[in-house]
Formats: structure tokens, sequence, C-alpha cells
């Protein structure tokens, strides 16, 4: 995978048989951020009772990110943590054992509006078993969707409340969010295969 | 992890992940729901052919709070009493399709034996006077945790660790003592020549005769029970006198340092080997240790029993 600086989204590379084109820079996740925050607080009537939690690796930054502009938007702190879905994947066995990452709520959340914050709303899976985690931490009284981006092609029935880019995709494809916080940089690329003429490439379609 | 049979099995890494993961597990414990769905699906069988009350009651907490199916089979009132060897129990057991054997067992290496005869994974629970590891992991843990509260960075590399007591017959100073090093730990053994083991001298630890002069050197001190039901006599004249000499009595807690902290690994013989003012100090992390148990071993069985295997 090929990393990037904060480039103008001119920038393409061809590396081998894959193309890889940023359609994000920072510049442009930071006004999808501070939209979706105005979003938010639009849609709950304020910072009354929201608590952003962040799916790790990449959902906890932006939920940070969120929560600052929120905080300066309101002139108060809004409630930040971690929600680690780990445990709660339907892949679990198909899979070497994985790591498990960090729960943190920093207030019980029963009662109180939940956001999930992710980088890429794809499958639906990872959300599926957010909902699940949640039940068993509490029961909010609501719970809302925010994602960086939207790739499409769901396997169920979810869909976000809150979305920075809708990015329609093939199942070829494949997005990368890259955050300062994780990556050192900050865009979001778009990797295609590129179409070659041998028999294996035409298989994969 | 194909099995967890020794201390001596976990690299640094593998013992920190393990660690950490326990921090993560420890949650639970203060959960509204206490459950987790990792293991659902998984069966895990404690098969103890020696008294246990802790290990066995936190390793069945432990793989239900995972969601594993978990069946508790004791010699006692299985056909072990009737006379069935190791292998064929274990072999019965594996038969019916179980996904791990938790195996206590007053001979040393039959955990070992038994995961060369068996499809499902292994974890040591306990073997004769050889190892524990989940014991010494949660040592660990709950170490690392005491030395959080204190300042600096909390880990164990660099810190002394002086083990007191039974050593001959115990499973649990083994276990430590190659947990230790990995961590990077010193460690001094502190026992009666009689209970000192033999071969020690290749061990990579420092021993002593001198309770009274390694106390004000210790970080922390960990009481090991004088194992009564494991020794034939001739090991020490008297109670008393070896509460004198090994004892850690409430003159002793006098010359530990203010920062250090008392392990058990239970069940005390309060008196004996450990005085009540030592084990109910404000420096005790006795009750640490066994709350420690379940969030330790969940986080034993997730990496064994979590993935495609």
């Amino acid at each position: 995978m090929s990393r990037h600086a904060p480039s103008p989204r001119s920038t393409n590379e061809s590396t081998g048989d894959h193309d890889t084109r940023i359609v994000l820079d920072a510049q442009e996740i930071g006004r999808a951020m501070t939209r979706m925050a105005h979003q938010i607080l639009e849609h709950n009537r304020g910072a009354d009772n929201l608590v952003l939690l962040g799916i790790p690796t990449r959902g906890v930054p932006l939920a940070h990110q969120l929560a600052a502009v929120i905080s300066t938007v309101e002139g108060r702190d809004v409630a930040v943590g971690e929600l680690d879905i780990t445990m709660y994947r339907d892949d679990l066995r198909r899979h070497p054992t994985r790591p498990v990452g960090r729960t943190r709520l920093p207030v019980p959340i029963d009662d109180t509006v939940v956001v999930l914050v992710d980088d890429v709303l794809h499958s639906g899976r990872t959300i599926r078993a957010a909902l699940d985690a949640l039940g068993d931490l509490g029961r909010p009284r609501a719970v809302r969707l925010a994602v960086l981006v939207d790739r499409g092609q769901r396997q169920l029935p979810i869909r976000a409340d809150h979305v920075g880019k809708n990015l329609p995709t093939s199942a070829g494809e494949r997005v990368r969010v890259h955050l300062a916080e994780v990556d050192g940089t900050t865009n979001v690329s778009i990797t295609r295969p590129v179409v070659a003429n041998t028999g294996l490439a035409k298989e994969n379609n | 992890m194909r099995h967890l049979l020794s201390a001596g099995d976990l690299d640094l890494a593998t013992t920190t992940a393990i660690l950490d993961l326990a921090e993560e597990m420890g949650q639970v414990q203060q959960r509204p729901v206490k459950k987790l769905p990792a293991l659902r699906g998984r069966t895990v069988v404690n098969l103890f052919f020696e008294d246990s009350t802790r290990t066995r009651s936190s390793f069945e907490l432990a793989g239900k709070w995972l969601s594993a199916d978990v069946i508790n089979v004791s010699a006692k009132g299985s056909s072990v009493s009737k006379g069935e060897s190791l292998r064929d129990t274990v072999l019965t057991i594996d038969a019916m399709g179980v996904d791990a054997l938790v195996i206590r067992h007053s001979a040393s290496g039959a955990p070992l034996q038994a995961s060369q005869w068996v499809r499902a994974k292994v974890v040591n629970a306990g073997d004769g006077t050889h190892e524990h590891p989940t014991q010494a992991l949660l040592d660990a843990y709950t170490m690392r945790r005491h030395l959080r509260t204190l300042a600096g960075d909390g880990e164990l590399a660099g810190r002394t660790v002086a083990i007191v007591g039974d050593l001959t017959h115990s499973r649990v100073v083994r276990s430590n003592v190659l947990l230790l090093q990995t961590l990077g730990a010193t460690v001094v053994l502190v026992a009666p020549a009689t209970l000192m083991p033999s071969g020690v001298a290749s061990w990579p630890v420092s021993t002593s005769n001198d309770l009274d002069a390694v106390l004000p050197e210790a970080d922390i001190v960990m009481m090991l029970r004088v194992q009564s039901e494991r020794m034939s006599g001739g090991y020490f004249p008297t109670a008393r006198e070896y509460t004198v000499g090994y004892g850690l009595t409430r003159r002793r807690l006098g010359l530990l340092r203010p920062d250090a902290a008392i392990c058990h690994p239970g069940p005390m013989n309060r008196g004996l080997e450990i005085s009540a003012d030592a084990a109910d100090s404000a420096s005790s992390l006795i009750l640490d240790q066994v709350a420690a148990g379940v969030a330790v071993r969940m986080s034993v069985l997730y990496p064994l029993l979590g993935g495609d295997y």
C-alpha cells in the first residue's frame, strides 16, 4: 500500500497492477467532519445527552475530532469514548485470533444518545457487531451512526445517519482512510486493480 | 497458541498481550451484562483430578463470561474413582468433541501427556509440583497493576520479587520464576535449605536463607503455602520454628519498604507462613489476586479458542 503526503487529488499513482487515487485530502476531510458535527448537533438539538463512541482503530480519532468541533460550537465538552467490537464479530472463526482493542465508556450509556463513529461503512457487519456490543453495555435512548466514507455494498439492513462522503465503489476496489493520529498522514484513497489482459483479471470480474 | 502447558512457553510479546487483554476482560466484571460472545459454541471441560476452589471456579466463570459451554469433571464422582486411567478419561472426554481441556493433576507432566493424546487444546491448571502457568500470569497481572499505582512505568522489569516458603513442593514458584524472568524482574528465592528445590542453582534466580535480610530489598513479597499434604515429614522441626524463621510475622511487616506489596496464591495457612496482620494489611494484594483470576483466565482462553484453528 502506498502512503501519500497531503496532496492534491490529481495525484495518480500506478504501482504494478494497482491504481491509487486520493479522493479526499486533509482539508476536505476537515470540512466534512465539521459539517457532520453540525448535523449531529442539529439532529440532537444541542449536545445534551450526547455520547460519541469511536470504533477502533480509526473511528476513535474521528470521534475526538467531532467532539472538538462540537465543544467549540456549543462551548461545552461532549463525552467521547471507544467501543471495540472484535469479540462481537461474526467472522471470528474465519481468521486466526484477532487482537482485542480498548473499550472505554466516558459515562454510563443508559438513556443517552450514542453516536457511533467509524471511518468506512461497507458491509454493515461492523455496525451490527457494535449494536450488539452496545446492548451488553446499557440501553441508550437512541443510537446513530456517523461515518467518514460510505462506500456502499451493504450486506445488512444498516444505514448511516451522517456521512462525510458517499463513495460508490465496486467490490474489487479498496478504500483506505489515513489519519494523522494513526498513519501519520491524512487522506482517503481508493485503489482499484488495473484491468489487465489476463484470464485471471477476467475471472475476478 | 496451541496449548498453555508452561509459563516458559510464553515469550515477552505473548505475555504482554495476555496481560493487556486481561485489563479489557477485567472490565466485564463491572458490567451489567457479564458476557462476551467471543467463544459462543465452544466447549471447555475443567478436568480436575485434584481439589481446587479458586482455580476451578475462575476457569468456569472465565469460560462462561466468554459464552463458552463449561462443564466440570472432578476425580471424585467420576470414573476415575472406578480406576479409569488418565489416558482413558482424557480420550473419552476428547471424543465428545470438546474444544479445550483445563487439566489439574497431582502428577507433574500430566497435562503435557494429555496434550499429546487429544485433539482439543490443553491448559495446565496446575500439575503436581511442576507448573501453574495461569497463576503466574495472574500474579504478574496483579503486580503490574499494583506497580502502576506507584511512580514509574509500572512494569516489572528491574523490580525485585522475593518468593518465600515451601519452594520444593510449589508449582507456583516454578511458573513464576519463568514468567518473571521473561518480564525482566529479579527473583530472590527464600526458604530453609530443606525446602529449596534441588537444581535451583541452574535457575535464573538468587537464593537466600535469611528472610530478614531480603525483605528490605523487595518490591513484592510472595509468600507460598506450606504444603503439608505433599510432605512426608522432616522438612522443618516444628510449625512454630518455621514461622519464626520464614513466616511473614507482624515484626517482619516492619522490615518491608512502605510501597512494597504482599502476595499469596492461597489457600493461606494463617499463623504459619503468613500472619493475619500481613494477610489483611493495606499492602496485601491477596484479594486482588483472586479478583484477577477470572480476567486473566479469560484472556488465556480467548487466544486459544477465539479464532480459526
